[in-house]
């Protein structure tokens, strides 16, 4: 099995990669690491032109502290995050999800930014950014962008990115005191898709919940935000009747499908499940933070 | 287009089309066929090759790609005559059946070895958990991996200052 015919340019510098995408459109695709790309040009479900492989680009691997943010770079991996100790203090549900990402061996060459983009619903990352309240930095030869990951995905496998723009980093807000999440997931074997999984996010202030985020992966057309659960728990006590009620809330976004992996009834209720223990799991973790 | 890379220690230069996956031009190119093709869609681990030291998917990485890098294929893993401590442990823990996903866990393995010379057996089992073998043969892998651990630990306490490596050329990080 190999893709149809394309043209292959490996630019070494931002300017030449924004350029042939303004020269090309969208018939051009961009290329990090490769993993989800290269089955779907495998299948034949992508037939691009031109190939951008925006690898060989200096600089951009790196995970950095920044004003109240940390910077995950274009060509940063699944395998940085899990052993980034950056990322083990300013958002550590990152380090715990990427050890859910496919298996040992995709790690080691996909990327975090390549995986928002590719915004596949039942892609992992696209639950923790919108979760931790991520932002997407999107450069093309007219400047730069700064969108919202709640204003990002837009459908199955369809983002806010322009056919000229090339993400270049994702930004996290950077973990501030009484701060936990978890990130759950449910597959059948490792390498699979998630039956479900959720990305779950609180701030504490004091007793209360000053800020929480909660994503939703494989349960409908995109990841999905938990708008009205998030609500729910945003200035209460996290009670044990609070979080039930934000989980159910969260299982009322939900609209999985039927499939191989379980029913439609059953997913919308791990979701429920799902959402109730990683609010406990990060309540916990938020109380034993470092204030 | 012209593609240049160090596979197993030496220079290899060739001409393909972007779209030739790696797999096929080290199998169809280089006529370095220990490299299987196991699914052909990024599930199975089979065509597992090292890249500057690191395993990747062959089948899920295009020749272009690796141009400039360090691939190690499991024709790489001896030094002439002498098995290296990988596929001693394979060897002696009878961890292959068909032996068909055996070139993918033994570099898998080699360069667990090189990251982490002292890997618990859930650490091996992680390392592992995206190659399938189809005889489910996975408690003789483990144990061969393990093999290998004690094997570099016993020649590194024979001969302290001398680096042992499981094979994989280019070091694990």
């Amino acid at each position: 099995m190999f893709p149809a015919a394309f043209d292959y340019r490996a630019p070494v510098s931002l300017d030449e990669a924004l350029t042939l995408l303004k020269q090309h459109g969208d018939e051009a695709k961009v290329m990090a690491g490769g993993q989800s790309l290269i089955p779907l040009l495998k299948l034949r479900f992508s037939r691009p032109e031109l190939v951008v492989d925006i690898a060989r680009i200096p600089g951009m691997n790196t995970i950095k502290r920044d004003n109240g943010q940390v910077s995950i770079g274009a060509l940063a991996r699944h395998v940085d995050i899990e052993r980034s100790k950056e990322l083990a203090t300013s958002a550590p549900m990152m380090l715990e999800a990427a050890r859910w990402i496919a298996d040992p061996l995709v790690r080691n060459r996909g990327t975090l930014v390549g995986s928002v983009c590719h915004a596949d619903p039942a892609g992992d990352w696209g639950s923790v950014v919108l979760a931790l309240g991520g932002e997407i930095v999107a450069m093309s030869q007219g400047g730069q962008r700064v969108l919202k990951a709640a204003d990002f995905f837009k459908g199955p496998f369809t983002t806010a990115l322009n056919p000229d723009e090339v993400a270049t980093e994702v930004r996290i807000p950077t973990a501030r005191g009484h701060t936990g999440g978890a990130y759950l997931k449910l597959e059948r074997r490792v390498g699979d898709f998630a039956t479900v999984a959720v990305a779950v996010h609180l701030t504490l202030d004091g007793n209360k919940v000053a800020n929480a985020g909660i994503g939703l992966t494989a349960v409908g057309p995109q990841n999905l935000k938990a708008t009205e659960a998030e609500r729910h728990l945003n200035g209460k006590e996290p009670t044990d009747e609070v979080i039930a009620q934000a989980a159910r809330l969260a299982a009322d976004v939900a609209e999985p499908k039927d499939d191989v992996r379980g029913s439609a009834a059953y997913k919308k209720d791990v979701v429920r499940v799902f959402v109730q223990r990683g609010l406990k799991t990060a309540l916990a973790r938020a109380k034993e933070a470092r204030a | 287009m012209k593609v240049t890379m160090n596979v197993n220690g030496s220079e290899r230069a060739g001409d393909v089309e972007p779209r030739v996956l790696l797999v096929d031009y080290l199998r169809t190119n280089l006529r370095l066929t220990g490299t299987h093709i196991g699914c052909d869609t990024s599930s199975c681990g089979a065509c597992t090759v090292l890249v500057d030291g690191e395993p990747v998917k062959s089948c899920t990485i295009l020749a272009v790609q690796a141009v400039g890098r360090n691939i190690t294929t499991v024709e790489g893993l001896a030094q002439g005559a002498n098995l290296s401590p990988i596929q001693v442990g394979f060897h002696e823990e009878h961890g292959l059946q068909c032996g068909f996903c055996t070139p993918g866990m033994m570099l898998v393995g080699a360069s667990l070895l090189e990251r982490n010379p002292n890997p618990s057996e859930d650490e091996i089992r992680w390392a592992i958990s995206g190659n399938i073998c189809r005889c489910t043969g996975y408690m003789n892998i483990v144990k061969a991996i393990q093999h290998a651990a004690s094997a570099r630990a016993a020649a590194a306490a024979e001969k302290p200052g001398v680096p042992v490596t499981a094979g994989a050329a280019g070091g694990g990080e």
